[in-house]
């Protein structure tokens, strides 16, 4: 990685985490620091800004239901580029941000390969071999990415067409919308997965911890670099603690 | 001729129902354009800019008769030249008065993504509603004419409107009006066609251009402006006039088709998300 970014990168995070802090209440760890969180939620304002300027313009029957949120169709379109500007600079900030725990892997192949357990809630802990991310957070966030890169790319000639030229404008414009799309199907995907898939998942983003159980549960090896301690044990120790169904292993479907 | 009221027949980006449509029948208008008794006199430029109210400005000399390169946000209607040689070797002035077409099938309605900002009259003028219009430029690379100009201070789109406001009244273009030699007519499409066809094969049986024919092209659905021309064969020698004018498919499959059932597919995520917690219920952190 060039080192003149790297080191830009790196007084962003020190500036910003300076001035936040990280409540860690008892049974719980960090997950993401002060700058990740203003980062997340800064692309997350920005991102939602020009989806909604965006779909405004990309479908008359949504032209007609959106924008009025910008103040009419001129300052939607005038708004958009710059939302999408906005968006597009934080992001790169967070891709630097988490460039290390993003890199695709051997276990993410791994994960990929049992995603319909995931998705089916078949295991109550996740394989051993996941770690900060797994394998379809790693996917979206790369998805995410690419969608990035498309954007611009098509952005540009769109904003300034007569700079770029017709065809370029045209071709621009269908690339858009098919990375509009893939956005749109990760973002939904991503809100439900943030929020009601996953109970305890939202607070990382917010306070900016999770609880230790929470850990072992979605990101064990995570948890073991974490904390020292081996997930698995630490799990099948609170079960044993706990005054649960003595076997919560075995899903009680009544069909 | 048309009625004192213009009656709306498409709308750009509007969802719903088109208001008074079909309560009454309009002849289709049409201008007559023959490129062969165009002298070049240019009061077809000067009428439309009087009439539209633009102001007049410098022109701009590239080393041809041409007021200026190519149509502008505020000069709708534009003499090209061209000094053609033919195979014989005698030289050949070819002049075309260059505007908006009035397409029966507008690239520019297509491409438009706000609701209203360009309207197709059921007599066929194509007209921009500037106060609908947000900026985009979309007519720009949706039109194969290269007609729609954009003005960057007011962050709109204008073109020529075939005069909408006088044919509304019952008068013709200002354009027509103006033209000395009659080689500019208007009238309803059958009339102004039957008329170039009968001028085409005059100039074919009388006049020793075996490929005068009239530019009127069916890619578009049509035109509401038409040409006749010394050759048919090669229109883009006279100023670029394209011989097979197309809609680029991005406003046509990919706008009506594609976008509406890409959006309903990437929606499907919101029912299924929803569906997998009421059937599969929410990770808990175990225990």
């Amino acid at each position: 990685m060039n080192g003149a970014i790297e080191r830009f990168d790196d007084r962003a995070r020190r500036r910003v985490g300076a001035y936040g802090r990280t409540m860690v209440r008892e049974n719980e760890l960090v997950r993401h620091p002060v700058y990740t969180r203003v980062l997340h939620w800064s692309v997350a304002i920005f991102f939602i800004l020009a989806l909604l300027s965006g779909f405004a313009i990309y479908s008359p029957w949504l032209y007609r239901a959106l924008t009025p949120l910008f103040g009419g169709g001129p300052t939607t379109r005038l708004l958009h580029p710059w939302f999408s500007l906005g968006f597009v600079i934080f992001f790169a900030f967070q891709i630097l941000n988490w460039l290390e725990p993003m890199t695709w892997t051997s276990d993410d192949r791994r994960w990929m390969k049992q995603v319909k357990s995931y998705v089916t809630n078949k295991e109550p802990v996740e394989p051993e071999y996941v770690d900060f991310f797994n394998g379809g957070q790693k996917l979206y966030f790369w998805a995410i990415v690419a969608s990035a890169v498309v954007f611009l790319l098509s952005g540009f000639p769109m904003w300034f067409p007569k700079t770029f030229g017709r065809i370029t404008v045209d071709i621009g414009y269908v690339l858009h919308d098919i990375a509009a799309l893939v956005m749109l199907v990760g973002f939904i995907v991503h809100l439900y997965e943030g929020t009601g898939a996953q109970p305890g998942t939202f607070q990382a983003m917010t306070r900016g911890t999770v609880e230790r159980r929470w850990a072992w549960t979605h990101h064990p090896a995570w948890y073991r670099r974490a904390t020292g301690r081996d997930p698995r044990t630490d799990y099948e120790q609170a079960r044993q603690r706990s005054s649960r169904p003595p076997d919560p292993t075995a899903r009680t479907d009544l069909k | 001729m048309p009625s004192g009221t213009l009656q709306i027949k498409a709308i750009s980006a509007h969802s719903g129902p088109i208001p008074g449509q079909g309560v009454q029948r309009e002849e289709d208008v049409c201008k007559y354009i023959d490129v062969t008794t165009c002298i070049g006199c240019k009061a077809c430029e000067v009428a439309c800019v009087e009439w539209n109210d633009m102001p007049f400005q410098q022109t701009t000399f590239d080393n041809t008769y041409q007021t200026m390169p190519a149509t502008a946000w505020n000069y709708w209607n534009l003499i090209k030249f061209n000094e053609h040689q033919r195979d014989d070797g005698s030289l050949m002035w070819l002049m075309r008065k260059d505007q908006c077409m009035h397409c029966e099938d507008p690239g520019c309605l297509r491409a438009c993504p706000a609701d209203g900002a360009i309207v197709q009259y059921t007599n066929g003028i194509v007209d921009f509603q500037q106060e609908n219009c947000i900026g985009c430029q979309y007519c720009v690379s949706g039109c194969p004419f290269d007609i729609p100009k954009f003005n960057s201070s007011t962050k709109k789109v204008y073109k020529c409107t075939l005069c909408s406001d006088r044919v509304g009244q019952g008068l013709e273009p200002a354009c027509i009006k103006a033209c000395p030699t009659g080689c500019l007519k208007f009238g309803t499409k059958t009339d102004m066609r039957a008329l170039a066809d009968a001028r085409a094969q005059q100039l074919r049986e009388h006049s020793g251009f075996a490929n005068a024919g009239v530019y009127d092209p069916p890619s578009v659905g049509g035109t509401h402006v038409i040409y006749v021309l010394h050759d048919a064969t090669k229109p883009e020698q006279y100023g670029g006039l394209p011989a097979n004018p197309v809609i680029p498919p991005t406003y046509t499959i990919w706008k009506r088709a594609a976008k509406p059932i890409g959006l309903l597919l990437a929606l499907l995520a919101a029912p299924v998300a929803f569906f997998h917690y009421v059937m599969e219920g929410p990770k808990e952190p175990a225990p």
